[in-house]
Protein backbone atom coordinates (compact mmCIF):
# COMPACT_ATOMS: atom_id res chain seq x y z
CA UNK A 1 0.00 0.00 0.00
CA UNK A 2 1.62 3.19 -1.25
CA UNK A 3 0.29 6.17 0.71
CA UNK A 4 0.12 9.43 -1.23
CA UNK A 5 -1.14 12.76 0.02
CA UNK A 6 -4.43 13.90 -1.54
CA UNK A 7 -4.72 10.70 -3.53
CA UNK A 8 -8.32 9.69 -4.18
CA UNK A 9 -9.30 6.04 -4.18
CA UNK A 10 -11.67 4.68 -6.78
CA UNK A 11 -15.22 4.13 -5.57
CA UNK A 12 -14.74 0.37 -5.54
CA UNK A 13 -11.46 0.47 -3.67
CA UNK A 14 -12.92 2.89 -1.15
CA UNK A 15 -15.86 0.55 -0.55
CA UNK A 16 -13.56 -2.40 -0.14
CA UNK A 17 -11.39 -0.62 2.41
CA UNK A 18 -14.28 0.76 4.40
CA UNK A 19 -15.89 -2.69 4.63
CA UNK A 20 -12.73 -4.06 6.26
CA UNK A 21 -13.38 -2.13 9.47
CA UNK A 22 -17.01 -3.20 9.61
CA UNK A 23 -16.13 -6.84 9.04
CA UNK A 24 -13.36 -6.81 11.68
CA UNK A 25 -15.71 -5.23 14.19
CA UNK A 26 -18.40 -7.75 13.41
CA UNK A 27 -15.94 -10.65 13.66
CA UNK A 28 -14.78 -9.47 17.07
CA UNK A 29 -18.40 -9.34 18.21
CA UNK A 30 -19.00 -12.86 16.86
CA UNK A 31 -15.91 -14.28 18.55
CA UNK A 32 -16.76 -12.70 21.91
CA UNK A 33 -20.41 -13.73 21.87
CA UNK A 34 -20.54 -17.08 20.02
CA UNK A 35 -17.23 -18.12 21.52
CA UNK A 36 -18.77 -17.71 24.96
CA UNK A 37 -15.99 -15.37 26.07
CA UNK A 38 -18.56 -12.92 27.42
CA UNK A 39 -21.83 -13.83 29.09
CA UNK A 40 -24.75 -13.45 26.70
CA UNK A 41 -26.73 -11.15 29.00
CA UNK A 42 -23.70 -8.85 28.88
CA UNK A 43 -23.07 -9.14 25.18
CA UNK A 44 -25.75 -10.91 23.15
CA UNK A 45 -24.79 -12.49 19.85
CA UNK A 46 -25.71 -11.02 16.48
CA UNK A 47 -28.46 -13.61 16.07
CA UNK A 48 -29.91 -12.63 19.47
CA UNK A 49 -29.99 -8.98 18.43
CA UNK A 50 -31.60 -9.75 15.10
CA UNK A 51 -34.21 -11.87 16.89
CA UNK A 52 -34.84 -9.01 19.34
CA UNK A 53 -35.22 -6.53 16.48
CA UNK A 54 -37.70 -8.89 14.83
CA UNK A 55 -39.74 -9.27 18.03
CA UNK A 56 -39.60 -5.55 18.75
CA UNK A 57 -40.97 -4.50 15.39
CA UNK A 58 -43.41 -7.33 14.80
CA UNK A 59 -44.79 -8.09 18.26
CA UNK A 60 -43.96 -5.24 20.62
CA UNK A 61 -45.12 -2.31 18.50
CA UNK A 62 -41.65 -0.77 18.44
CA UNK A 63 -42.61 1.17 15.30
CA UNK A 64 -44.67 3.60 17.41
CA UNK A 65 -41.58 4.26 19.55
CA UNK A 66 -39.54 4.90 16.44
CA UNK A 67 -42.18 7.26 15.11
CA UNK A 68 -42.39 9.07 18.46
CA UNK A 69 -38.64 9.53 18.56
CA UNK A 70 -38.52 10.61 14.97
CA UNK A 71 -41.28 13.17 15.48
CA UNK A 72 -39.43 14.65 18.47
CA UNK A 73 -36.21 15.07 16.52
CA UNK A 74 -38.08 16.30 13.48
CA UNK A 75 -40.12 18.91 15.38
CA UNK A 76 -37.18 20.13 17.45
CA UNK A 77 -35.03 20.35 14.37
CA UNK A 78 -37.67 22.06 12.27
CA UNK A 79 -38.38 24.77 14.83
CA UNK A 80 -34.64 25.34 15.30
CA UNK A 81 -33.99 25.59 11.56
CA UNK A 82 -36.96 27.85 10.85
CA UNK A 83 -35.67 30.32 13.44
CA UNK A 84 -31.93 29.84 13.04
CA UNK A 85 -31.77 30.33 9.27
CA UNK A 86 -33.30 33.83 9.02
CA UNK A 87 -31.69 35.05 12.24
CA UNK A 88 -28.32 33.63 11.23
CA UNK A 89 -28.53 35.25 7.80
CA UNK A 90 -29.30 38.62 9.39
CA UNK A 91 -26.38 38.19 11.81
CA UNK A 92 -24.03 37.36 8.95
CA UNK A 93 -25.29 40.20 6.79
CA UNK A 94 -25.47 43.10 9.24
CA UNK A 95 -22.95 43.72 11.97
CA UNK A 96 -25.64 45.25 14.21
CA UNK A 97 -27.47 41.95 14.46
CA UNK A 98 -24.17 40.22 14.97
CA UNK A 99 -23.29 42.47 17.92
CA UNK A 100 -26.75 42.06 19.38
CA UNK A 101 -26.88 38.27 19.22
CA UNK A 102 -23.54 36.63 18.48
CA UNK A 103 -21.86 36.99 21.90
CA UNK A 104 -25.07 36.01 23.69
CA UNK A 105 -25.73 32.94 21.56
CA UNK A 106 -22.06 32.04 21.72
CA UNK A 107 -22.31 32.06 25.51
CA UNK A 108 -25.41 29.89 25.66
CA UNK A 109 -23.91 27.49 23.15
CA UNK A 110 -21.31 26.43 25.70
CA UNK A 111 -23.96 25.31 28.14
CA UNK A 112 -24.76 21.66 27.48
CA UNK A 113 -28.40 21.21 26.52
CA UNK A 114 -28.71 18.36 29.01
CA UNK A 115 -27.94 20.82 31.82
CA UNK A 116 -31.29 22.46 31.10
CA UNK A 117 -33.25 19.25 31.63
CA UNK A 118 -33.95 19.73 35.37
CA UNK A 119 -34.98 23.33 34.81
CA UNK A 120 -37.20 22.55 31.86
CA UNK A 121 -38.86 19.62 33.60
CA UNK A 122 -39.65 22.04 36.43
CA UNK A 123 -41.09 24.57 34.02
CA UNK A 124 -42.71 22.38 31.39
CA UNK A 125 -43.17 18.91 32.93
CA UNK A 126 -42.00 15.82 31.08
CA UNK A 127 -44.25 16.06 28.07
CA UNK A 128 -43.60 16.69 24.41
CA UNK A 129 -42.91 20.42 24.95
CA UNK A 130 -40.05 19.80 27.37
CA UNK A 131 -38.41 17.39 24.95
CA UNK A 132 -38.74 19.76 22.04
CA UNK A 133 -37.35 22.60 24.17
CA UNK A 134 -34.21 20.62 24.96
CA UNK A 135 -33.76 19.54 21.38
CA UNK A 136 -34.18 23.17 20.41
CA UNK A 137 -31.48 24.30 22.82
CA UNK A 138 -29.10 21.67 21.54
CA UNK A 139 -29.63 22.53 17.87
CA UNK A 140 -30.61 26.19 17.56
CA UNK A 141 -27.61 27.93 19.12
CA UNK A 142 -25.09 25.98 17.10
CA UNK A 143 -27.05 26.20 13.87
CA UNK A 144 -27.64 29.94 14.14
CA UNK A 145 -23.91 30.62 14.58
CA UNK A 146 -23.13 28.23 11.73
CA UNK A 147 -25.55 30.05 9.43
CA UNK A 148 -24.22 33.45 10.48
CA UNK A 149 -20.72 32.32 9.57
CA UNK A 150 -21.85 31.03 6.21
CA UNK A 151 -23.72 34.24 5.35
CA UNK A 152 -20.76 36.33 6.50
CA UNK A 153 -18.50 34.46 4.07
CA UNK A 154 -20.54 35.29 0.98
CA UNK A 155 -18.02 36.91 -1.35
CA UNK A 156 -18.05 40.69 -1.00
CA UNK A 157 -17.72 41.06 -4.77
CA UNK A 158 -21.01 39.23 -5.33
CA UNK A 159 -22.79 41.73 -3.14
CA UNK A 160 -21.00 44.66 -4.75
CA UNK A 161 -21.81 43.35 -8.21
CA UNK A 162 -25.49 43.20 -7.33
CA UNK A 163 -25.39 46.71 -5.88
CA UNK A 164 -23.71 48.17 -8.96
CA UNK A 165 -26.39 46.45 -11.03
CA UNK A 166 -28.99 48.40 -9.10
CA UNK A 167 -30.02 45.99 -6.33
CA UNK A 168 -31.48 47.47 -3.14
CA UNK A 169 -30.86 45.97 0.31
CA UNK A 170 -33.81 43.61 0.16
CA UNK A 171 -32.76 42.36 -3.26
CA UNK A 172 -29.16 41.81 -2.15
CA UNK A 173 -30.44 39.78 0.78
CA UNK A 174 -32.90 37.64 -1.20
CA UNK A 175 -31.16 37.39 -4.54
CA UNK A 176 -27.53 37.14 -3.45
CA UNK A 177 -26.93 36.31 0.21
CA UNK A 178 -29.71 33.74 0.57
CA UNK A 179 -28.96 31.70 -2.56
CA UNK A 180 -25.20 31.98 -2.02
CA UNK A 181 -25.57 30.66 1.55
CA UNK A 182 -27.99 27.81 0.83
CA UNK A 183 -25.47 25.02 0.11
CA UNK A 184 -23.55 25.82 3.29
CA UNK A 185 -26.76 25.98 5.31
CA UNK A 186 -27.85 22.62 3.93
CA UNK A 187 -24.57 21.09 5.05
CA UNK A 188 -24.90 22.69 8.48
CA UNK A 189 -28.40 21.22 8.81
CA UNK A 190 -27.07 17.77 7.94
CA UNK A 191 -24.56 18.00 10.77
CA UNK A 192 -27.07 19.43 13.25
CA UNK A 193 -29.63 16.70 12.62
CA UNK A 194 -26.99 14.30 13.92
CA UNK A 195 -26.68 16.38 17.07
CA UNK A 196 -30.47 16.18 17.38
CA UNK A 197 -30.39 12.37 17.50
CA UNK A 198 -27.67 12.47 20.14
CA UNK A 199 -29.72 14.79 22.33
CA UNK A 200 -32.84 12.73 21.80
CA UNK A 201 -31.33 9.78 23.64
CA UNK A 202 -30.58 11.91 26.70
CA UNK A 203 -34.02 13.48 26.58
CA UNK A 204 -35.76 10.11 26.43
CA UNK A 205 -33.58 8.47 29.04
CA UNK A 206 -34.50 11.17 31.55
CA UNK A 207 -38.23 10.72 31.56
CA UNK A 208 -40.15 9.43 28.63
CA UNK A 209 -42.69 6.64 28.44
CA UNK A 210 -42.27 6.14 24.72
CA UNK A 211 -39.47 6.40 22.24
CA UNK A 212 -36.46 4.37 21.25
CA UNK A 213 -34.33 5.33 24.26
CA UNK A 214 -37.27 4.84 26.63
CA UNK A 215 -37.48 1.26 25.39
CA UNK A 216 -33.74 0.91 25.95
CA UNK A 217 -33.84 2.14 29.53
CA UNK A 218 -36.72 -0.23 30.28
CA UNK A 219 -34.82 -3.13 28.71
CA UNK A 220 -31.84 -2.32 30.89
CA UNK A 221 -33.99 -2.72 33.99
CA UNK A 222 -34.91 -6.26 32.86
CA UNK A 223 -31.41 -7.05 31.62
CA UNK A 224 -32.60 -7.46 28.05
CA UNK A 225 -29.26 -6.43 26.60
CA UNK A 226 -30.19 -7.54 23.10
CA UNK A 227 -32.97 -4.99 22.97
CA UNK A 228 -30.62 -2.20 24.10
CA UNK A 229 -28.27 -3.01 21.26
CA UNK A 230 -31.23 -3.25 18.88
CA UNK A 231 -32.19 0.30 19.97
CA UNK A 232 -28.68 1.60 19.38
CA UNK A 233 -28.63 0.04 15.93
CA UNK A 234 -32.03 1.56 15.11
CA UNK A 235 -30.89 5.06 16.11
CA UNK A 236 -27.73 4.68 14.09
CA UNK A 237 -29.76 3.60 11.11
CA UNK A 238 -32.17 6.55 11.41
CA UNK A 239 -29.22 8.94 11.65
CA UNK A 240 -27.80 7.40 8.52
CA UNK A 241 -31.10 7.94 6.70
CA UNK A 242 -31.17 11.63 7.70
CA UNK A 243 -27.61 12.04 6.50
CA UNK A 244 -28.43 10.33 3.25
CA UNK A 245 -31.47 12.56 2.79
CA UNK A 246 -29.43 15.75 3.12
CA UNK A 247 -26.63 14.48 0.90
CA UNK A 248 -29.01 13.40 -1.87
CA UNK A 249 -31.09 16.56 -1.78
CA UNK A 250 -27.89 18.63 -1.76
CA UNK A 251 -26.89 17.07 -5.05
CA UNK A 252 -30.33 17.76 -6.47
CA UNK A 253 -30.73 21.36 -5.26
CA UNK A 254 -27.17 22.55 -5.63
CA UNK A 255 -26.00 21.11 -8.91
CA UNK A 256 -24.48 24.50 -9.57
CA UNK A 257 -22.26 24.52 -6.48
CA UNK A 258 -18.51 24.45 -6.96
CA UNK A 259 -16.82 21.78 -4.91
CA UNK B 1 -21.86 61.84 -19.92
CA UNK B 2 -19.31 63.32 -17.59
CA UNK B 3 -17.59 61.68 -14.66
CA UNK B 4 -15.19 63.91 -12.81
CA UNK B 5 -12.90 63.25 -9.90
CA UNK B 6 -12.07 66.38 -7.91
CA UNK B 7 -9.09 66.35 -5.54
CA UNK B 8 -9.97 62.93 -4.21
CA UNK B 9 -7.78 61.52 -1.44
CA UNK B 10 -8.08 58.32 0.53
CA UNK B 11 -6.45 57.31 3.77
CA UNK B 12 -7.01 53.93 5.39
CA UNK B 13 -6.71 53.18 9.08
CA UNK B 14 -6.21 49.44 9.12
CA UNK B 15 -5.11 49.11 12.76
CA UNK B 16 -6.77 52.04 14.42
CA UNK B 17 -4.23 54.81 14.51
CA UNK B 18 -1.67 53.78 11.89
CA UNK B 19 -2.72 55.44 8.69
CA UNK B 20 -1.95 54.46 5.13
CA UNK B 21 -2.30 57.20 2.57
CA UNK B 22 -3.44 55.58 -0.64
CA UNK B 23 -4.39 58.48 -2.89
CA UNK B 24 -2.79 61.92 -3.09
CA UNK B 25 -5.24 64.49 -4.34
CA UNK B 26 -6.31 63.16 -7.72
CA UNK B 27 -8.37 64.98 -10.29
CA UNK B 28 -9.46 63.68 -13.64
CA UNK B 29 -12.36 63.89 -16.02
CA UNK B 30 -13.96 61.25 -18.20
CA UNK B 31 -16.21 62.12 -21.13
CA UNK B 32 -18.61 60.24 -23.36
CA UNK B 33 -16.85 57.76 -25.60
CA UNK B 34 -13.61 57.64 -23.65
CA UNK B 35 -11.79 54.43 -23.07
CA UNK B 36 -9.87 55.83 -20.16
CA UNK B 37 -7.21 53.57 -18.73
CA UNK B 38 -5.81 54.08 -15.26
CA UNK B 39 -2.40 52.45 -15.17
CA UNK B 40 -0.28 52.01 -12.08
CA UNK B 41 1.94 49.54 -10.26
CA UNK B 42 0.37 46.86 -8.05
CA UNK B 43 -0.94 48.15 -4.78
CA UNK B 44 -0.78 51.80 -5.83
CA UNK B 45 -4.40 52.58 -5.08
CA UNK B 46 -5.87 52.46 -8.57
CA UNK B 47 -8.53 49.98 -7.56
CA UNK B 48 -9.45 52.21 -4.63
CA UNK B 49 -9.81 55.13 -7.02
CA UNK B 50 -12.12 53.11 -9.26
CA UNK B 51 -14.18 51.94 -6.30
CA UNK B 52 -14.61 55.54 -5.20
CA UNK B 53 -15.80 56.37 -8.71
CA UNK B 54 -18.30 53.50 -8.48
CA UNK B 55 -19.54 54.74 -5.13
CA UNK B 56 -18.43 51.56 -3.37
CA UNK B 57 -16.05 53.54 -1.17
CA UNK B 58 -16.05 57.06 0.19
CA UNK B 59 -13.16 59.42 -0.46
CA UNK B 60 -11.42 60.83 2.62
CA UNK B 61 -11.62 64.24 1.00
CA UNK B 62 -12.63 65.59 -2.39
CA UNK B 63 -15.58 64.38 -4.39
CA UNK B 64 -16.65 62.50 -7.49
CA UNK B 65 -19.31 64.03 -9.72
CA UNK B 66 -21.39 62.07 -12.16
CA UNK B 67 -23.48 64.23 -14.47
CA UNK B 68 -23.04 67.08 -12.02
CA UNK B 69 -24.30 65.05 -9.05
CA UNK B 70 -22.08 64.02 -6.17
CA UNK B 71 -21.47 60.27 -6.12
CA UNK B 72 -22.02 58.78 -2.67
CA UNK B 73 -23.43 55.36 -3.39
CA UNK B 74 -23.28 52.76 -6.15
CA UNK B 75 -25.80 52.93 -8.95
CA UNK B 76 -26.59 51.04 -12.10
CA UNK B 77 -25.52 54.01 -14.22
CA UNK B 78 -21.96 53.14 -13.25
CA UNK B 79 -21.65 49.42 -13.98
CA UNK B 80 -18.68 47.57 -12.58
CA UNK B 81 -16.70 44.51 -13.64
CA UNK B 82 -14.35 43.05 -11.03
CA UNK B 83 -11.08 41.19 -11.29
CA UNK B 84 -12.38 38.20 -9.34
CA UNK B 85 -15.02 36.08 -11.02
CA UNK B 86 -18.38 37.39 -9.91
CA UNK B 87 -20.84 35.34 -11.93
CA UNK B 88 -23.59 34.23 -9.58
CA UNK B 89 -22.85 30.51 -9.39
CA UNK B 90 -26.49 29.51 -8.81
CA UNK B 91 -27.66 31.15 -12.03
CA UNK B 92 -27.14 29.93 -15.57
CA UNK B 93 -25.31 32.19 -18.03
CA UNK B 94 -28.65 33.41 -19.35
CA UNK B 95 -30.01 34.17 -15.89
CA UNK B 96 -26.78 35.88 -14.89
CA UNK B 97 -27.05 38.27 -17.80
CA UNK B 98 -30.71 38.92 -17.03
CA UNK B 99 -29.97 39.63 -13.35
CA UNK B 100 -29.79 43.42 -13.55
CA UNK B 101 -32.73 43.65 -15.93
CA UNK B 102 -34.93 41.67 -13.56
CA UNK B 103 -33.89 43.75 -10.56
CA UNK B 104 -34.91 46.97 -12.12
CA UNK B 105 -38.39 45.89 -13.12
CA UNK B 106 -37.75 46.35 -16.82
CA UNK B 107 -40.28 45.19 -19.33
CA UNK B 108 -40.31 41.44 -18.64
CA UNK B 109 -41.12 40.37 -22.20
CA UNK B 110 -38.16 42.27 -23.60
CA UNK B 111 -35.59 40.58 -21.33
CA UNK B 112 -34.97 37.35 -23.31
CA UNK B 113 -34.34 39.36 -26.45
CA UNK B 114 -31.87 41.68 -24.74
CA UNK B 115 -30.12 38.70 -23.16
CA UNK B 116 -29.84 36.98 -26.53
CA UNK B 117 -28.29 40.07 -28.05
CA UNK B 118 -25.53 40.19 -25.41
CA UNK B 119 -24.96 36.44 -25.58
CA UNK B 120 -24.30 36.89 -29.29
CA UNK B 121 -22.19 39.99 -28.84
CA UNK B 122 -19.96 38.44 -26.17
CA UNK B 123 -19.55 35.15 -28.03
CA UNK B 124 -21.43 33.11 -25.45
CA UNK B 125 -23.67 31.29 -27.89
CA UNK B 126 -24.09 27.64 -26.94
CA UNK B 127 -23.32 28.36 -23.29
CA UNK B 128 -26.67 29.95 -22.37
CA UNK B 129 -27.67 27.23 -19.95
CA UNK B 130 -24.27 26.50 -18.45
CA UNK B 131 -23.58 27.21 -14.81
CA UNK B 132 -20.50 29.34 -14.11
CA UNK B 133 -18.62 26.42 -12.55
CA UNK B 134 -18.50 24.77 -15.98
CA UNK B 135 -17.03 27.86 -17.66
CA UNK B 136 -13.38 28.85 -18.15
CA UNK B 137 -12.09 32.07 -16.57
CA UNK B 138 -12.37 33.94 -19.86
CA UNK B 139 -15.96 32.82 -20.33
CA UNK B 140 -16.84 33.88 -16.78
CA UNK B 141 -15.53 37.36 -17.51
CA UNK B 142 -17.55 37.46 -20.73
CA UNK B 143 -20.63 36.72 -18.66
CA UNK B 144 -19.73 39.44 -16.14
CA UNK B 145 -19.23 42.00 -18.91
CA UNK B 146 -22.42 40.98 -20.72
CA UNK B 147 -24.38 41.20 -17.48
CA UNK B 148 -23.15 44.71 -16.81
CA UNK B 149 -23.66 45.88 -20.40
CA UNK B 150 -27.18 44.48 -20.56
CA UNK B 151 -28.02 46.91 -17.79
CA UNK B 152 -27.09 49.78 -20.13
CA UNK B 153 -24.79 51.70 -17.82
CA UNK B 154 -23.62 55.17 -18.84
CA UNK B 155 -20.10 54.21 -17.95
CA UNK B 156 -18.48 50.81 -17.52
CA UNK B 157 -15.90 50.64 -14.73
CA UNK B 158 -13.51 47.71 -15.10
CA UNK B 159 -11.09 46.71 -12.35
CA UNK B 160 -8.32 44.61 -13.92
CA UNK B 161 -10.97 42.41 -15.50
CA UNK B 162 -8.44 40.32 -17.42
CA UNK B 163 -5.88 40.17 -14.62
CA UNK B 164 -6.41 36.52 -13.78
CA UNK B 165 -6.56 35.23 -17.36
CA UNK B 166 -3.76 33.60 -19.34
CA UNK B 167 -2.02 35.67 -22.01
CA UNK B 168 -3.89 34.33 -25.05
CA UNK B 169 -7.29 34.67 -23.46
CA UNK B 170 -6.36 38.12 -22.25
CA UNK B 171 -5.52 39.26 -25.82
CA UNK B 172 -8.72 37.75 -27.10
CA UNK B 173 -10.69 39.61 -24.45
CA UNK B 174 -8.93 42.89 -25.19
CA UNK B 175 -9.92 42.65 -28.84
CA UNK B 176 -13.44 41.65 -27.89
CA UNK B 177 -13.72 44.63 -25.59
CA UNK B 178 -12.71 47.01 -28.38
CA UNK B 179 -15.21 45.39 -30.73
CA UNK B 180 -17.99 45.70 -28.19
CA UNK B 181 -17.06 49.27 -27.50
CA UNK B 182 -17.21 50.29 -31.15
CA UNK B 183 -20.57 48.56 -31.50
CA UNK B 184 -22.22 50.00 -28.37
CA UNK B 185 -20.20 53.22 -28.04
CA UNK B 186 -19.80 52.52 -24.36
CA UNK B 187 -17.72 54.81 -22.20
CA UNK B 188 -15.18 52.75 -20.26
CA UNK B 189 -12.83 53.35 -17.36
CA UNK B 190 -10.34 50.51 -17.20
CA UNK B 191 -7.82 49.86 -14.45
CA UNK B 192 -4.73 47.76 -15.09
CA UNK B 193 -1.07 47.34 -14.14
CA UNK B 194 -0.19 45.92 -17.55
CA UNK B 195 1.48 48.56 -19.75
CA UNK B 196 0.86 46.74 -23.01
CA UNK B 197 -2.80 46.26 -22.19
CA UNK B 198 -3.11 49.91 -21.21
CA UNK B 199 -1.56 51.19 -24.43
CA UNK B 200 -3.51 48.79 -26.62
CA UNK B 201 -6.90 49.63 -25.17
CA UNK B 202 -6.89 53.28 -24.23
CA UNK B 203 -7.59 56.42 -26.09
CA UNK B 204 -6.71 58.33 -22.93
CA UNK B 205 -4.22 56.95 -20.48
CA UNK B 206 -3.49 58.10 -16.96
CA UNK B 207 -0.26 56.89 -15.36
CA UNK B 208 -0.28 56.72 -11.58
CA UNK B 209 2.75 56.57 -9.29
CA UNK B 210 3.23 53.96 -6.60
CA UNK B 211 1.48 54.49 -3.28
CA UNK B 212 0.32 57.07 -2.39
CA UNK B 213 -0.90 57.37 -5.96
CA UNK B 214 -0.67 60.65 -7.78
CA UNK B 215 -1.03 61.32 -11.47
CA UNK B 216 2.36 61.13 -13.18
CA UNK B 217 1.00 62.04 -16.57
CA UNK B 218 -2.09 61.86 -18.74
CA UNK B 219 -1.56 60.88 -22.37
CA UNK B 220 -3.63 60.60 -25.51
CA UNK B 221 -3.02 57.33 -27.33
CA UNK B 222 -3.08 57.92 -31.07
CA UNK B 223 -4.13 54.58 -32.59
CA UNK B 224 -7.73 55.31 -33.53
CA UNK B 225 -10.70 53.20 -32.54
CA UNK B 226 -10.31 50.27 -34.93
CA UNK B 227 -7.41 48.35 -33.45
CA UNK B 228 -6.36 44.80 -34.11
CA UNK B 229 -3.93 42.78 -32.02
CA UNK B 230 -1.25 43.05 -34.71
CA UNK B 231 -0.61 46.71 -33.91
CA UNK B 232 1.13 45.45 -30.80
CA UNK B 233 4.15 44.57 -32.94
CA UNK B 234 4.41 47.91 -34.73
CA UNK B 235 7.22 50.37 -34.11
CA UNK B 236 4.81 53.11 -33.15
CA UNK B 237 3.17 50.91 -30.53
CA UNK B 238 6.46 49.82 -29.02
CA UNK B 239 7.58 53.44 -28.84
CA UNK B 240 4.50 54.47 -26.89
CA UNK B 241 4.91 51.45 -24.67
CA UNK B 242 8.53 52.45 -23.95
CA UNK B 243 7.49 55.99 -23.11
CA UNK B 244 4.89 54.73 -20.65
CA UNK B 245 7.35 52.28 -19.11
CA UNK B 246 9.70 55.20 -18.65
CA UNK B 247 7.03 57.22 -16.87
CA UNK B 248 6.34 54.40 -14.45
CA UNK B 249 10.02 53.78 -13.82
CA UNK B 250 10.69 57.41 -12.91
CA UNK B 251 7.62 57.46 -10.65
CA UNK B 252 8.73 54.40 -8.73
CA UNK B 253 12.27 55.69 -8.46
CA UNK B 254 15.42 53.83 -9.29
CA UNK B 255 16.57 51.01 -6.99
CA UNK B 256 20.24 51.85 -7.35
Amino acid sequence: MDLKFKEKLSYKRYARFSSITFILFFLLWCILSYGGLVQHYFLPSPTDVIRDLYILFLHDGFMTDVIDSFMRVFTGFLISAVLAIPIGILMGSFHYFDALLSPFFGYIRFMPASAFIPLLILWLGIGFTEKIAILFISIFFYLVLFVADIARNVKRELIETAVTLGANKRQVLWKVIVPASMPGIWDAMRIMVGVGWTTLVIVEIVGAQTGIAAMMIESQRFLKTGRIIAGIITIGFLGLICDFFFKKTYNIFFKWAED
Amino acid sequence: MKLSVNNVTKTFYPHGKDSIEVLCPISLEIHTGDLYVILGPSGCGKTTLLRIMAGLEEPTSGEVYFEGQIVNSPSKERGMVFQTFTSFPWLSVKKNIAFGLELNGDNKEAIPQIVDYYIDLMGLKGFENYYPKDLSGGMKQRVAIARTLANKPDVLLMDEPFGSLDAQTRWQMQELLLKVRSELETTIVFVTHDVEEAVFLSNRLCVLSSRPAKIVQELKIPFGDERKLDIKGTKKFLEVEQTVHGLIRTSIGSVQ
